[in-house]
């Protein structure tokens, strides 16, 4: 009798508790709806929450989730979610250059429909998109992200600094030219030569330049061509080996990244610098006028002059380099359909006019571009420059093994002054032979 | 009944064992069992794990890629310059962030032992880097080592205010094991605080009457008396040090040839997804601990049981 009191008590406090926590998850799905995940690169953050918010609808709600700041490390959290299919990686920023081996990896929903027939198209040069940026969305003839915003480097300098080395900036220029205008009046040259992935940046942008590659045929995979000892490499080795020992090397060239160098533009002493940077720059600059590392005044930001990535042959187009983000969907969301839907909103128009006006990242359409030239937000002249740099730029090897290749470029590669031109391409390329064989460590 | 019976006899020359004690030692296992279970479970399970992979070529971005190799990655990695590399780079930063910890960790340890006033203030502060997270005190030291807004190339003379010690392999190890010191000299004092506590003040007392000067009460007395401390400090110091990672990490990412072993592990499993490969450097990792272990406790000739005072 008392047993069966005690029992039937137990029971009323097991259903009690049940229909507690049943109500409560009911209530935080009734109320708010399923969460589709959005994991950003802290580049524009707000922008990207506000449009979270906006592109959230009754159905469901987009949370913006952070990922660390390095290229590397996005890559590494985003991909050991997605190795563990996790089901609520819905949508994510993309490095380009990750896009390959994510899609490779089975980790990415197809995107399919009008975007991926208008990505296809503006490969071919008639789309909206920037050829350039399309590029970077495709593996395999599928297309497996959206270009959200299109990077590209450009050389900044001081007008001042050109003016006195008496370097004409209204037509290409070469390396040695630049390093050379740095070297002999006061100025140094800003690049990005720490051990990480803006420096295969630099490398590649220079190999690009005098027409070779690091790898080719990157679609064998582990059996792709590797190019890097070549001439093209050769001419790359030599400009590292210059800048390193030229007066014109910052001191903390072993171990630059895109934020040291910006603040020897404006130096306290010294006549400024010749930087290849990244689009933020304008912004920074602007936005930075009377601060610290800034520029003084209005005056001195006038001096600040851009112009096309420098050519590592002279008479030879440059390569400017392409970064940016696309968007893409993890291949195990549990809503597929959503995620595609809110994919196509946040990298609206709209959405990529707003993330260039405020955040100095550019867009990846023309019609987007035109509407940011309209807005007479950027020098003209600028914006012009960064369009035919995307479109003609050259993109770092689109394979799913890219991360073992630059890894093996930066650990030949690294520290710039050790670069020789007579046996750094040749070590490297038998060395990435080695690394993508599974014969070396890396 | 039984029990009498049995604990009354000595026949054998081996120890009896009452059915008491049996009972007891039964019980004993039955209690420590679950504990046993659960450390094999989360101990025992990843290492019988990482050896199982270690024979794989497996990389996470192509699981259907995966292929049996049978020793071949070991044979890879110690082939490999670069394994013996980091091996050197590592064992160089144990064996002098050790050496020099053994020292300021010592002072710091008689310091506290000796300490009259403040006492309390005086432990703590010894104690305070300890407490600080190794990233937080690698971001700390990464800053005091900057050119650019540091104070170190300040303070040192010889040394120009734009030298940049990340940008060469000697300068960046130093900075790597002056922060390592910095952060971990409090743990091997308090060791050794604990083995000098340990150190009778009447043979002190008795060396002092028999006029040993200072010098000999430290070598002759204080010292040997302290031989199982010490090796317990440099043994659990030397182990932790071997898998170095976090400053590394924090200071150099691996650059200009700073990487440890553990870092070359990490490398390949967590940024390449190389986890057959990585596995066998863990589980090389993991000999090498164990050779460095049994070589201390060789090198100490001490009875780890008797530093443990079971003896």
């Amino acid at each position: 009798m008392v047993r069966g009191t005690s029992g039937r008590s137990k029971r009323f406090v097991a259903v009690g508790a049940t229909a507690v926590i049943a109500a409560g998850l009911l209530s935080a799905c009734g109320a708010d709806g399923p969460v589709l995940n959005w994991y950003v690169n802290p580049d524009g953050v707000d922008t990207f929450k506000k449009y979270a918010e906006q592109c959230s609808t009754d159905e469901y709600d987009i949370e913006v989730q952070d990922l660390p700041n390095g290229a590397t490390d996005q890559r590494t959290q985003l991909a050991r979610r997605l190795a563990a299919e996790d089901s609520s990686t819905d949508l994510m920023n993309l490095d380009p250059v990750f896009v390959a081996e994510f899609a490779n990896a089975g980790w990415l929903q197809e995107i399919e429909g009008d975007i991926a027939d208008e990505v296809n198209t503006s490969i071919e040069g008639s789309g909206d998109y920037l050829a350039g940026a399309a590029e970077t969305v495709t593996w395999e003839d599928k297309v497996y992200a959206i270009p959200l915003w299109a990077n590209t480097q450009v050389l900044w300098y001081r007008k001042s600094l050109a003016e006195a080395a008496g370097l004409d900036m209204s037509g290409p220029v070469t390396w040695d030219q630049v390093i050379d205008a740095a070297a002999d009046n006061e100025g140094t040259v800003g690049v990005q030569a720490n051990k990480y992935e803006a420096y295969v940046v630099w490398i590649n942008a220079m190999i690009m330049g005098a027409g070779g590659d690091i790898v080719s045929d990157t679609e064998a995979g582990k059996d792709a061509s590797v190019d890097i000892d070549s001439d093209a490499g050769r001419t790359a080795a030599e400009i590292i080996e210059k800048l390193a020992g030229s007066d014109a090397a910052q001191p903390d060239l072993t171990v630059s990244n895109e934020g040291t160098s910006l603040g020897q533009m404006y130096p306290t002493d010294g006549a400024g610098q010749f930087m290849v940077n990244w689009t933020f720059v304008y912004k920074n600059y602007e936005g930075g006028i009377g601060q610290p590392g800034g520029p003084p005044d209005e005056a001195a930001f006038e001096d600040l002059g851009w112009a096309r990535y420098p050519q590592s042959v002279e008479g030879e187009e440059s390569k400017p380099p392409i970064g940016g983000i696309d968007i893409g969907i993890g291949a195990y969301t549990e809503h597929p359909d959503w995620a595609a839907e809110a994919a196509e909103c946040i990298t609206s128009q709209e959405a990529q006019v707003e993330l260039a006006l405020t955040d100095g990242l550019m867009p990846s359409t023309n019609s987007a571009y035109d509407e940011v030239a309209a807005s007479g937000d950027y020098p003209e002249d600028l914006l012009e420059l960064y369009r035919t740099s995307v479109d003609e730029g050259g993109p770092r090897p689109k394979s799913a093994f890219y991360a073992m290749i630059s890894s093996a470029v930066q650990a030949s590669w690294h520290p710039p002054t050790s670069v020789d031109p007579d046996s750094t391409p040749e070590e490297s390329a038998q060395y990435l032979k080695d690394v993508l064989e599974g014969k070396a460590l890396l | 009944m039984s029990a009498t019976t049995v604990s009354g006899r000595h026949a054998s020359g081996k120890p009896v064992v009452s059915d008491r004690a049996k009972a007891e030692t039964r019980l004993g296992q039955r209690l420590v069992a679950p504990a046993i279970i659960l450390m094999l479970l989360v101990t025992a399970f990843p290492m019988l794990r990482a050896i199982y992979l270690s024979t794989f070529d497996y990389a996470l971005t192509a699981p259907e890629d995966r292929e049996f190799l049978g020793l071949s990655n070991y044979l890879t990695a110690l082939t490999d310059p670069l394994f013996w590399q980091t091996t050197g780079v590592t064992v160089l930063y144990m064996v002098v962030t050790v050496a020099v910890e053994l020292v300021i960790g010592f002072i710091f340890a008689m310091v506290m032992h000796r300490v009259i006033f403040a006492r309390g203030l005086i432990r703590t502060s010894i104690l305070i880097p300890y407490g600080i997270i190794t990233v937080v005190s690698g971001f700390a030291w990464q800053f005091a080592f900057s050119f650019q807004n540091g104070f170190v190339n300040g303070w040192l003379p010889f040394i120009g205010d734009d030298f940049n010690w990340f940008g060469e392999t000697t300068p960046a190890v130093i900075a790597i094991m002056v922060s390592e010191i910095w952060k971990t000299t409090p743990f091997m004092s308090l060791l050794l605080l604990a083995g000098l506590a340990q150190v009778s003040e009447d043979m002190l007392e008795a060396a002092k009457v028999d006029g040993a000067t200072w010098w000999q009460r430290l070598t002759k007395v204080i010292l040997p008396n302290m031989r199982a401390a010490i090796m317990v400090a440099v043994l659990f110091r030397a182990l932790d040090a071997y898998r170095i990672f976090d400053n590394i990490f924090v200071m150099t990412a691996g650059a200009q040839k700073t990487e440890s072993i553990s870092f070359l592990t990490y490398r390949q499993t967590i940024e390449q997804f190389q986890l057959g490969m990585g596995s066998a450097l863990s589980v090389l990792l993991f000999l090498s601990v164990l050779l460095v272990a049994y070589l201390i406790v060789k090198l100490f000739r001490v009875d780890l049981a008797q530093a443990r005072q079971e003896a």
